[in-house]
């Protein structure tokens, strides 16, 4: 018999492309929208449509035309509570989340994992730029970068656990984005030329501030802008509209380009100063998970990155309570608290973790 | 897939057109399509085919043939009554009682009434989803124009009191519409003896075609009109006629009201050996709705410790087609909304599964399905941490 497996489908071209590739390839593919949103009576009201409608629609076009099995699945509940509310609890105590790390970790390669094992299903795969391998002589999984290159998303992976990347496929790591489309173009896909997605999924108008202001409303309190030397120099729309290097945005005119330097939630000020302050060596990172080893023993030479659209940077990383501590090899711009740092050797994913601390 | 078998047990989502009416409707699309507003006497096979339907919808429920205007279906049914009365009525009041059980075809009607400046009052149901006649009488004010209630609910079957809300409607002097979708075909209806004033009905439901359905105005009732235009359906909904479906509807509703006892009969005995069935069968199972004021098809259970979502899923995969009687347009589950107002828990109202019998539903169908229902449920809870957790603590 084939084997089975359940692919998330976002109704973009990466994923109706990776639909494709797996039935070439001979499996039994399973087609799953999953249902994340809140129902959002404005939004609803705005677009004349509920809960991404298009998207499953475009998903269902899609697997009709490849002649897959489709279905919507409900996951609403699981993530309002580890991604929804995981973004919201970051943002109000002044740290900046990165939401598809949790989505990943726990909705598509968590919960959509075991849905598609209750489908019997051995795998889930996913329209994500990167590869998986096995490393024949430790027997491990190991998260590769994609081929790629302005394309990769192991940055968002790096949680994955053994269990999780021996059931996961990316049937796309082989492939550039520019490839994928024409492969969607010839195959006579209508999903072909969408717009890629950037902004974060549940907030599509990226209006971050607008949006914490609806959920916690109470939370989102007027402020004073600081100095380094603790002197107001202006009024703050509430911390949680704010991410260490913002520049943007700011509305202060003091003759000379400010960012934001630093975010304090107890008292709810946000430190403004000169770009040079934002640029930091050494940060904690706790929340740790290793992909070709379990612990890390001593220091390890690595590259690292510090956000999704940052450069990779030669650092150090060593075992330092209940986390690592990461010495960067030159000082690196806007480390942010609740971002997620992530290191690799060569193209092998070594793991990441969340950022806690900064010196 | 690895199974070819198919079970249709979803007739309340929809039900397939009968051969009988099929053959009816086509001459309608070909050879007959002349516009029956039209003056020459090619058009009058048409304009007499719309009649005759028109009559035969009329003896089904005990109105008269110019009481009833056909519409594109249940819920275009369903809005023209409720938002024609509000607004022609106006002046006379701005309040409406519904329950929280309705169809989202009355609910988001009667919502988007309440952003145009009408009051509206969702009655609570007990827990078998049975409305109580006291508390229609108990929420209505001078203000009151409309009561509206469904004559049978769509998820769990409970059917309503409804010549009794009527009656206390026509006391007070306030219009009464119901959507009975679901009911024609199974129960019998008589809008007279029922204190009836507006009644909704869809073809699809009775073995008729989709798109189109009607609604029942008794004569004299103040309601604006739904589609302006030409002159057809009186004025009240013009455009040119849907005669095919029309005379499908017509043929259906005669079909399915000619031996209602009959067919009841017949849907009830595997109704009821269904559910026997899976009371003696799998444990922590919950009828949901009321035992004998129920419609004849109508089953449904909530599962502990499951998802009705995945029991649909690994029923797909049996060639069993069931429901939990409330999907969003994109095909995602929500916990039912009938299924909270009778006080599930969120989690048994996310764990029910709806199967409703039919025309295509037979004997070893029953037997089919109840194997395959052990089996999933089996297969979901040994997967299920909940159920895991319930069984360590010895069954508590």
């Amino acid at each position: 018999m084939r084997e089975k497996v359940v692919l998330g489908m976002s109704g973009g071209v990466d994923s109706s492309v990776a639909a494709y590739m797996l039935k070439e390839e001979g499996y039994d593919v399973i087609g799953v929208t999953m249902q994340v949103w809140p129902s959002d009576k404005e939004y609803e009201e705005k677009e004349g449509e509920c809960c991404s409608l298009s998207a499953v629609n475009d998903a269902r076009k899609v697997a009709d035309k490849l002649d897959i099995p489709y279905y919507v699945m409900n996951f609403k509940d699981v993530f309002e509570k580890k991604v929804i509310q995981y973004f919201i609890d970051e943002y109000s105590i002044g740290r900046t989340p990165n939401p598809c790390i949790a989505c990943n970790k726990y909705i598509k390669f968590g919960e959509l994992l075991k849905k598609a094992n209750m489908l019997g299903a051995e795998y889930v795969a996913t329209g994500h730029y990167a590869k998986i391998i096995k490393d024949e002589d430790t027997g491990r999984f190991l998260l590769k970068r994609a081929k790629d290159d302005k394309k990769d998303q192991t940055y968002v992976l790096y949680n994955l656990t053994q269990y999780q990347l021996s059931h996961t496929l990316m049937p796309l790591s082989g492939y550039t984005k520019d490839k994928v489309r024409e492969i969607a173009g010839e195959i006579g896909l209508d999903v072909a030329h969408k717009k890629d997605s950037e902004e974060i999924c549940f907030i599509p108008d990226n209006d971050y501030g607008a949006f914490l202001k609806k959920r916690i409303p109470d939370k989102i309190k007027e402020g004073y802008f600081v100095d380094m030397n603790g002197k107001v120099i202006g009024k703050h729309k509430g911390i949680a509209n704010y991410t260490i290097g913002q520049r943007k945005g700011l509305n202060l005119a003091l003759g000379k380009p400010v960012f934001v330097i630093d975010i304090v939630p107890e008292k709810n000020i946000v430190v403004i100063g000169d770009e040079k302050e934002i640029f930091r060596s050494e940060l904690y990172a706790k929340n740790i998970n290793f992909i070709p080893f379990d612990n890390l023993k001593g220091d390890m030479r690595v590259t690292a990155k510090i956000r999704y659209a940052a450069k990779e940077s030669p650092a150090t990383i060593c075992p330092y309570k209940d986390g690592v501590m990461v010495k960067f090899d030159s000082p690196q711009r806007a480390i942010t608290k609740g971002q997620s740092v992530v290191f690799y050797d060569r193209d092998i994913v070594v793991g990441g973790g969340i950022i806690e601390d900064i010196y | 897939m690895e199974d070819k078998k198919f079970v249709y047990m979803d007739h309340a989502a929809t039900t397939f057109t009968k051969k009988e009416v099929l053959d009816e409707m086509l001459p309608y699309f070909t050879e007959e399509f002349g516009n029956p507003s039209s003056v020459y006497s090619f058009s009058r096979a048409t304009k007499k085919a719309v009649e005759t339907a028109r009559e035969k919808v009329a003896k089904a429920i005990g109105a008269k043939d110019d009481e009833i205007f056909f519409t594109g279906g249940g819920s275009e049914a369903d809005n023209w009554a409720i938002k024609g009365v509000a607004f022609a009525n106006r002046k006379k009041g701005n309040h409406i009682i519904t329950t929280k059980i309705e169809h989202h075809a009355v609910l988001h009607t009667c919502e988007f009434l309440e952003k145009n400046g009408f009051e509206v009052t969702y009655l609570p149901v007990d827990e078998y989803g049975m409305v109580s006649v006291d508390d229609v009488k108990n929420a209505i004010t001078d203000k009151t124009i409309l009561i509206s209630v469904m004559f049978a609910n769509n998820e769990v079957g409970t059917i309503e009191p409804i010549k009794e809300i009527g009656k206390i409607a026509h006391e007070k002097g306030i219009y009464f519409h119901t959507d009975a979708v679901q009911a024609v075909g199974n129960v019998p209806i008589d809008v007279n003896d029922m204190n009836i004033d507006l009644l909704s009905l869809a073809g699809h439901k009775f073995y008729g075609p989709k798109g189109v359905g009607a609604l029942y105005i008794r004569k004299g009732v103040k309601i604006d009109n739904l589609v302006h235009g030409g002159g057809q359906e009186r004025g009240r909904r013009a455009g040119t006629e849907n005669i095919p479906g029309i005379v499908g509807l017509g043929k259906a509703i005669e079909m399915a009201t000619s031996d209602i006892e009959g067919h009841s009969q017949k849907l009830r005995t595997m109704r009821d050996k269904m559910i026997k069935g899976i009371q003696e069968n799998i444990p922590y199972a919950k009828l949901n709705g009321h035992r004998e004021k129920r419609l004849p098809g109508n089953i449904n259970f909530s599962f502990s410790f499951i998802e009705g979502e995945s029991m649909l899923l690994l029923l797909d995969q049996k060639g069993i087609c069931a429901s939990t009687g409330s999907a969003c347009s994109s095909g995602s589950l929500e916990p039912s909304h009938v299924l909270m107002a009778m006080g599930l828990p969120h989690e048994l109202a996310h764990g029910s599964i709806r199967l409703t019998l039919g025309d295509l539903t037979k004997e070893e169908d029953i037997d089919y399905v109840l194997d395959a229902l052990k089996e999933v449920v089996s297969k979901l809870r040994g997967m299920s941490p909940l159920y895991d957790d319930f069984i360590k603590n010895g069954g508590k």
